[in-house]
């Protein structure tokens, strides 16, 4: 796409073709406004096409032969850890860095902050795609996918943790869709939609609101149920809930930054000035939020230590790789962040940011599959259940690319015509 | 009989706790945290580990009872008890087998240890309060049985059974659930009869009883035997207490039980979380939408100072 942008390509961003009275049909939107072979000659074109095409060759057939043979042949079937990279990574991984969409609907429509409202869009795309990817890893994962409606309406089980995520994921995943309702209707030209959606927007944030501070919480409770299964260092009973919520928010605003970023370098033909030009301001914004959740989220860390007496631990080998995630995931990113904030350099908490998301990522492996059953044996993934879990989230590469290419998220809509 | 489920289970453990403050038998905590500590009459079984030999009949028993595919191991080949799995550990419950006998050589024994592994059926089972679609009953027999019809596959309660029991049979695509022993309940409980390995033992390890009456009669044994059996009868109070208890002479953490597990019941660790939901709920509508209007207060000022 940058080669066709250098030889004076215009995105679709009106409804009515320019220099003409005609509308945009929907398959002309749908490829981005080219004629069906300039289409395929720009993916062909783009190497990390190629790469995902490997990707899938391996990643498809393996995916089959899970629903084929069951989770015993992708995975090692293993009764001492039920839970292996589909949830680990999917679910417990996934969901924090997507908790951007509360944290911007929160700060535009409920703080009112409108100075970032060019990125409130891309915030909320992040959290609805990462909600969606983790409920299509959680499909993968379960022995029965197609029962996953009995804990909503067959057989009902509302003292469990594990039911108070699925009803939030579920609600909050519609939350999600309405809020991005005014960017779907803006390409498509639908009308009522869209102002209904503006006329609700308090009450949908709200209620992110309140699904969020549960679910992110839940996510962490459910290690509740295994509280002598997991090492001490990563398990606090009282705080295990602010733990994994606190952390998802400099986990969801990170990501943001880090997804900004690389749209900003690998998209710019897409994104419009109104992105561009205030990018760095807002990357500066959100590196202030992520300050903040980082701080809380190191002193809540240290009370958990300090409230069940864990100092002890901290001396051995686990000690030492608690350490090494809260210096990497945590101390470092803090560091970096606060330099970025004085120094005003958007580059500084970019790369913090990138620190901060692996961060997290290691502090849910960490709890979901690296440090359980700490006292038997760790177990590491069977190969094919890598390359399943691979293929899912470059799936989810793909599905964001193509929404960013087409729906206004990083470029103002024209609406009728330039 | 009135069947346990989640709803039952907390009229009953409501109810139980009203009664028993009016008795004047539990302590205050015990009414406030609405803790249930079983059936009055529900059964369970005494293992008295000192007279397993390691025959493994109960296995073969257990799995003639329960229809369960023919064993990798045959019933009658030892070196069962040789085989080490994925992480150098014991032989455990799978799909295919709901008891396992296990081997221990214990220093300054002539003959090796040998412990039987099963469900423990817990008063308040950590399996139960995690399952998602309420598939799991404590039956006031004493038995925890489940409902495979609903179960979703999430394998929560595997992560929630502090004694790694429930097993789920990875091997089938279509219909794949979790398996485990539910105390032949179907069979043989349910009729006032023992379960199958406790009926073929040919050592008579295992007693077959009213709770209540085991947890008397195991103190008793302890107390008669002149220190040979260690003071202590575990699954009396562990996790809150288990239909299955274990007297032995040797240290219990020599022949594998977890002496972490505590005396707490697994809901009590997740009880923290589970009253802050309410709390979120009813408090963060107005909280937020206060922020809301504070936040953007100037604005309306400036409008209405405008107008």
């Amino acid at each position: 796409m940058k080669k066709l942008a250098q030889e004076g390509y215009e995105p679709i961003d009106t409804l009515i073709k320019p220099n003409t009275n005609n509308p945009w049909t929907v398959k002309e939107k749908l490829l981005l406004g080219l004629s069906p072979q300039d289409y395929m000659k720009q993916l062909l074109r783009n190497p990390f096409n190629w790469f995902l095409a490997v990707v899938y060759a391996v990643g498809i057939p393996l995916l089959l032969g899970r629903f084929f043979f069951g989770l015993g042949w992708a995975t090692h079937g293993s009764y001492d850890y039920p839970w292996g990279l589909f949830l680990g990574w999917g679910l417990f991984v996934m969901v924090p860095l997507s908790a951007s969409g509360f944290m911007l609907g929160t700060t535009v429509e409920l703080f009112g902050r409108k100075d970032f409202k060019p990125i409130e869009r891309l915030g909320l795309l992040n959290g609805l795609l990462g909600y969606f990817f983790a409920v299509v890893f959680l499909e993968v994962d379960l022995g029965q996918p197609w029962r996953l409606v009995y804990p909503m309406f067959v057989s009902l089980g509302p003292a469990a943790v594990l039911f108070l995520v699925a009803w939030h994921v579920a609600t909050y995943l519609t939350v999600q869709i309405a809020e991005l309702v005014p960017a779907t209707s803006e390409l498509m030209g639908w009308v009522k939609p869209k102002k209904f959606v503006k006329s609700i927007v308090l009450g949908l944030t709200v209620a992110g609101i309140i699904l969020s501070t549960l679910h992110q919480g839940a996510l962490g409770s459910l290690f509740t149920y295994a509280p002598h299964k997991l090492h001490p260092l990563w398990i606090s009973t009282a705080f295990q809930w602010i733990l994994f919520f606190c952390s998802s928010i400099f986990g969801g605003l990170s990501m943001l930054i880090v997804v900004s970023a690389l749209t900003k370098w690998f998209m710019s033909w897409r994104c419009d000035d109104n992105f561009l030009k205030n990018l760095d301001r807002i990357t500066i914004g959100l590196g202030k939020g992520c300050s903040m959740a980082l701080i809380t989220y190191l002193v809540l860390k240290i009370t958990a230590i300090a409230h069940d007496n864990e100092w002890s631990y901290l001396l051995d080998g686990w000690g030492m790789w608690f350490f090494f995630e809260m210096i990497v995931g945590t101390l470092i990113p803090l560091a970096f962040f606060t330099m970025a904030i004085r120094t005003d350099r958007a580059g500084l908490a970019r790369f913090a940011a990138m620190f901060a998301v692996f961060g997290i990522a290691l502090n849910r492996m960490n709890t979901v599959l690296i440090t359980y059953n700490w006292e038997m044996y760790q177990d590491i993934p069977h190969w094919r259940e890598f390359c399943i879990a691979i293929m899912v989230y470059f799936t989810y590469i793909v599905v964001y690319r193509a929404v960013l290419y087409r729906i206004p998220i990083v470029y103002t809509w024209r609406g009728e015509r330039k | 009989m009135k069947k346990l489920n989640r709803r039952n289970f907390i009229k009953g453990s409501l109810a139980g706790g009203l009664a028993a403050a009016a008795t004047g038998k539990a302590t205050k905590a015990d009414a406030a945290g609405g803790t249930f500590g079983g059936y009055p009459d529900s059964m369970g079984v005494l293992v008295d580990m000192t007279k397993c030999i390691g025959c493994r009949t109960c296995e073969a028993a257990c799995n003639v009872e329960q229809g369960l595919p023919e064993p990798d191991i045959p019933f009658d080949d030892y070196s069962f008890f040789d085989q080490h799995g994925h992480g150098g550990e014991k032989p455990r419950t799978t799909e295919k087998a709901y008891t396992v006998v296990n081997r221990y050589e214990v220093e300054g024994r002539e003959s090796p240890f040998f412990r039987k592994v099963q469900c423990n059926h817990c008063q308040e089972p950590g399996c139960l309060t995690s399952c998602f679609v309420n598939a799991y009953t404590k039956t006031p027999e004493g038995a925890v049985i489940y409902n495979p019809k609903v179960c979703v596959g999430c394998r929560t309660c595997m992560i929630a059974c502090p004694f790694y029991i429930p097993a789920y049979s990875f091997s089938s695509a279509i219909n794949p659930i979790i398996k485990k022993c539910i105390m032949c309940y179907d069979t043989r409980l349910k009729f006032g009869r023992p379960p199958a390995c406790v009926e073929a033992c040919p050592q008579g390890v295992m007693t077959f009883g009213k709770r209540k009456d085991l947890v008397a009669q195991a103190h008793t044994k302890i107390e008669e035997s002149g220190g040979k059996y260690i003071d202590h009868v575990y699954g009396e109070k562990e996790v809150g207490g288990t239909s299955w208890m274990y007297i032995s002479d040797v240290p219990f953490e020599e022949i594998g039980f977890n002496m972490h597990v505590g005396n707490a019941p697994i809901i009590s660790y997740v009880k923290d979380f589970l009253a802050m939901v309410p709390m979120v709920l009813i408090i963060w509508p107005a909280l937020f939408t206060g922020f809301h209007l504070l936040a953007t207060r100037k604005a309306k000022t400036d409008e209405s100072n405008k107008a």
